[in-house]
């Protein structure tokens, strides 16, 4: 029997910046373990936090977006539990007063439009990591201190479905803003994902089950679909006591959900406020900075470039799906391009070589918006052809040189000289009679077929409108 | 020499009567002779190497650290057998500020395991003795430093101070005792006790002495949020400046003998010197009067006190877990590991604390303790802050009497005397500066007398102890001296 699903999502997400959110140490990425440790991030004697402006701003620039509520103040607390990936006892974060509560965003979840309900995001700094070996275990305190924002939602979605079109929707807003690049490799996303099942016709929800730090959207996918399967499968059976208030987690391996602790284990954090952090007022002034500091998001460019730019939805999509792809496309447009004829360029040919490997970024592409752009002038200025355009896009990231470069390397300038179209035409015409009678019989293919012996005479060069216009007052 | 305060050691230095050297050297011995006495060290730095004398007022200068503070190579140890072998790598703020004064630290010195203590006698090297009497206590936390500035071993030390650390331990052996306002010295590399009230200070034989000392060491850190730019103020210039006019008030439910059921004979003797010297007041032209306060509102101090103070030492002492530095435990998963660090690593008294700090943080009592115990704090600290509007500061006798036997360390508190033992707290919960001065002794032990002010007005509390001071016969005193 189908049952309907309630789910909540926990979203956190390791954010960009410089250093990490209370010390001084470099947020990055590093293979190495303990690259990136100032004294806090291992908890030495006296050490304290001092908060990170930077990301404070963006986490009220996030609150913004998703319409919530921002404190007067902002301040920060501390959750205490022992763990060796802990290295204080307690993670700083924010309890009583997040930075943004009671927000909504609208989402698509195929093709309709949904409005996704915000308990609170709030900003504070992920555990160190620990890697697992035979007999022991290492801790690497490269991670311990980065920044995260936990973005809690309500109980307010019903399929796995649901849950994706919200979470791709945050992560396009994430990348948007330059929060974060919720590069799942790197690890820098995890969800605790909520999930119940309750009859269509109910209205008090089931059981809840957790289950704590799923790394991947795949993997919350799977959890949702598995947890829903599960719970529903009890249900059926008469054994829906068996559903317990517990939080679970995903095992990648199996596909399924294994009980970690039942609620009455749950972990009493002791939260109270930070007190090495003096609360500061949020400011008009600050909040109005940072409001005018929003960039244009995936949403409000897709309508621009089917609205204005008249380009297909789909296209739209494929274009601000990355905001680097986008950011691309728009460089293009502005030095003066069409923007149907940069979006055929960028969708099939950019995105077409960049998917040839997982190496290639729009970052490390070699074809810079400024090149494309000179190419794409090229054609338009009938200085070559389309189909020589393909030629020299390929050429230039085989011989790493601009579009100008190429055409000169290969003498591929169009043939624009009126008397040499001319002679050859002529010759041409001397050597197809046939092919000129069936023309006149009505056989109007017959033309494009003189004109491509034209082309391949001037091996490719001359001017294909000129050519055929030349011929039809030749022949008439 | 080493009876000499700051200024003139920074004279014979600066003149060659006396050289670096030979002023490190005579320090050092000096410790080792009274770390025989009272036990009131945990490293002497006997390799340390002096300082260029410059026009710096401070260089040169020999001081101690009261083992609270990280620093750099110098086992930094808190006291604790958590941290018995601890060496940090760098050094705590205050400690980099005099070090770029040229100042010489010679010390460390022993405190009640990890602050948290008022008697001198928890750390894990063993009890500190009174260089008065050692029979007796110097109260703690910052015992050792108490005992070695007391007993002479250099112009001043480092202390840390939460409820009264620094001010009490002045007190019991005849010495100043200064908590600046909180945030005027930076916490950072001070062992965090409970954040919200620790406040760096110092011990020295003059309030002179304090106020150079801690004009060497204060201003906004970058790694402290919660210190502040005090670049406009100057202690040790300020000092003499008139103080003419000015009006302090006293609580009369604290300091009038008349509130106390059966009082001891030492303690109507302390309240009555006290009285005695705020006479002395009317020559300076400063004005006293007593005021009332509630008194269910001054009982709750000491609770009030303990409720914060154990919370916050129960979090900020979680990264003592045997895991990153500290010895490592023994025990088959992560949790056992820890649990036996801490378990071995920690006295009784500290535990008790924690198990405190644990129970007023927990979900269902926060409300009826913690968060009852911060709008306690709140209410008198408005009451000071009300009264601070007609007065310029508080005037108070500190403890009860004299230094307390070290064999009966808790009996000697009955319950009306409980709020004049643990008074100085106010200055904790405010902020407030705060300092002692020795105003007398009692059968040949010292006691002392506190003065509170208004936040960031450390100048002019310190220029009425001065000026106090300058009418009695205590200044630059040394214990066990000359008879």
């Amino acid at each position: 029997m189908a049952y309907k699903a309630v789910i909540g999502l926990e979203f956190h997400c390791e954010m960009k910046s410089h250093t990490k959110v209370f010390s001084n140490a470099i947020n990055g990425y590093s293979k190495l373990s303990n690259q990136y440790v100032r004294p806090l991030d291992m908890a030495f004697p006296g050490t304290l936090p001092v908060v990170n402006k930077t990301c404070v701003r963006k986490a009220i620039e996030m609150a913004m977006i998703l319409n919530c509520k921002i404190p007067e103040y902002m301040e920060f607390d501390r959750k205490h539990y022992f763990y060796p990936d802990l290295p204080k006892g307690y993670q700083i974060t924010q309890f009583f007063n997040p930075v943004g509560v009671d927000g909504k965003i609208e989402i698509e979840v195929g093709g309709e439009k949904k409005e996704i309900l915000i308990h609170d995001i709030h900003l504070e700094e992920d555990a160190a990591a620990l890697d697992h070996y035979y007999d022991t275990s290492n801790i690497d305190y490269n991670r311990a201190g980065v920044p995260l924002l936990e973005l809690v939602t309500e109980p307010c979605m019903h399929s796995s479905e649901e849950a994706l079109a919200f979470l791709e929707h945050v992560k396009s807003i994430y990348q948007y803003t330059d929060i974060s690049d919720c590069d799942t490799k790197k690890g820098q996303i995890r969800a605790d994902v909520n999930v119940s099942i309750m009859d269509e016709d109910a209205t008090e929800f089931g059981t809840k089950v957790e289950v704590k730090n799923v790394n991947s959207f795949d993997g919350i996918k799977q959890t949702i679909e598995y947890e829903i399967k599960r719970q529903s499968e009890l249900k059926d059976a008469g054994r829906y006591d068996e559903v317990i208030q517990e939080t679970r987690r995903w095992d990648e391996e199996t596909g399924t959900t294994i009980h970690m602790r039942n609620k009455a284990d749950a972990i009493d954090y002791k939260y109270f406020t930070e007190p090495n952090i003096p609360r500061y007022k949020i400011t008009k002034e600050l909040l109005d900075d940072i409001r005018n500091s929003i960039p244009e998001l995936a949403y409000e460019r897709r309508e621009k470039y089917v609205n204005e730019y008249k380009l297909s939805l789909y296209d739209a999509n494929v274009l601000v799906k990355s905001k680097k792809i986008s950011d691309y496309f728009e460089k293009v447009v502005n030095l003066g391009n069409d923007p149907k004829e940069t979006c055929n360029w960028v969708t099939t040919r950019v995105l077409g070589e960049l998917n040839k490997s997982e190496e290639n970024t729009i970052d490390n592409f070699f074809i810079t918006p400024e090149m494309l752009s000179e190419l794409i002038k090229l054609i338009t200025d009938k200085k070559i052809t389309n189909n020589q355009g393909k030629e020299v896009f390929a050429k230039m990231l085989e011989e790493e040189k601009t579009a100008s470069e190429i055409v000169k390397e290969y003498g591929m300038e169009v043939i624009e000289d009126d008397n040499l179209i001319e002679s050859l035409v002529n010759e041409v015409i001397s050597e197809n009679s046939q092919a000129i009678t069936d023309y006149k019989n009505g056989r109007t293919n017959m033309l494009d077929y003189m004109v491509g012996q034209v082309m391949k005479k001037s091996k490719g060069k001359a001017n294909p409108v000129s050519a055929k216009n030349t011929l039809l007052e030749k022949i008439k | 020499m080493l009876e000499l305060g700051i200024k003139d050691l920074h004279d014979r230095l600066k003149s060659g009567e006396i050289k670096e050297e030979e002023l490190i050297n005579e320090s050092l011995k000096k410790c080792h002779e009274v770390q025989e006495k009272t036990n009131a060290f945990v490293t002497i730095m006997d390799e340390v190497k002096p300082n260029e004398v410059t026009d710096d007022i401070l260089s040169g200068i020999p001081y101690g650290i009261k083992d609270i503070f990280s620093t750099e190579n110098i086992l930094s140890t808190g006291s604790s057998n958590t941290l018995n072998e601890y060496v940090p790598f760098f050094d705590a703020t205050c400690v980099k500020n005099l070090k770029a004064h040229g100042c010489v630290g010679v010390a460390k010195t022993v405190l009640d395991e990890l602050g948290m203590g008022g008697t001198g006698t928890t750390g894990h090297t063993g009890v500190v003795k009174n260089p008065w009497d050692t029979r007796r206590m110097c109260a703690g936390s910052s015992a050792g430093s108490a005992a070695s500035v007391a007993s002479g071993c250099y112009p001043f030390a480092l202390g840390s101070d939460t409820g009264d650390s620094i001010r009490k331990p002045a007190a019991y052996v005849g010495i100043v005792g200064y908590k600046p306002t909180y945030g005027l010295i930076s916490r950072y590399g001070m062992y965090q006790f409970a954040s919200s009230l620790d406040t760096v200070g110092v011990l020295s034989r003059s309030v002179e002495d304090a106020a150079i000392a801690v004009d060497g060491m204060k201003g906004l850190d970058e790694n402290d949020m919660t210190s502040f730019d005090s670049s406009d103020m100057h202690l040790y210039e300020s000092l003499t400046k008139d103080v003419k006019g000015k009006k302090l008030f006293y609580i009369k439910e604290v300091c009038d003998i008349e509130n106390y059921k059966n009082p001891s004979d030492e303690l109507k003797i302390h309240l009555e010197n006290f009285k005695e010297k705020l006479k002395l007041l009317d020559k300076l032209g400063i004005s006293v009067e007593g005021v009332s306060i509630d008194k269910t509102l001054l009982n709750a101090l000491p609770s009030t006190y303990v409720v914060i103070s154990c919370a916050e030492a129960t979090s900020n002492m979680s990264n003592l877990t045997g895991i990153s530095f500290g010895p490592r435990g023994e025990g088959n998963s992560p949790e056992e590991v820890i649990k036996d660090h801490r378990t071995k690593g920690f006295s009784p008294l500290i535990k008790r604390r924690f198990v405190i700090g644990s129970y007023v943080l927990q979900s269902e009592n926060q409300e009826k303790y913690f968060l009852n115990a911060k709008r306690v704090r709140r209410l008198i600290t408005n009451k000071m802050n009300e009264l601070f509007k007609g007065y310029d500061a508080m005037i108070a006798p500190v403890s009860t009497g004299v230094a307390k036997y070290l064999d009966n360390d808790k009996n000697m508190l009955s319950d009306d005397t409980s709020v004049l033992e643990e008074l100085l707290q106010i200055g904790n919960f405010g902020g407030f500066p705060s300092i002692t001065i020795p105003d007398g002794f009692i059968d040949k032990l010292p006691v002392g007398l506190n003065i509170t002010g208004r936040v960031k007005e450390d100048e002019l509390v310190l220029s009425i102890a001065y000026h106090l001071e300058s009418l009695m016969d205590f200044k630059n005193q040394i214990a066990g001296g000359e008879e």
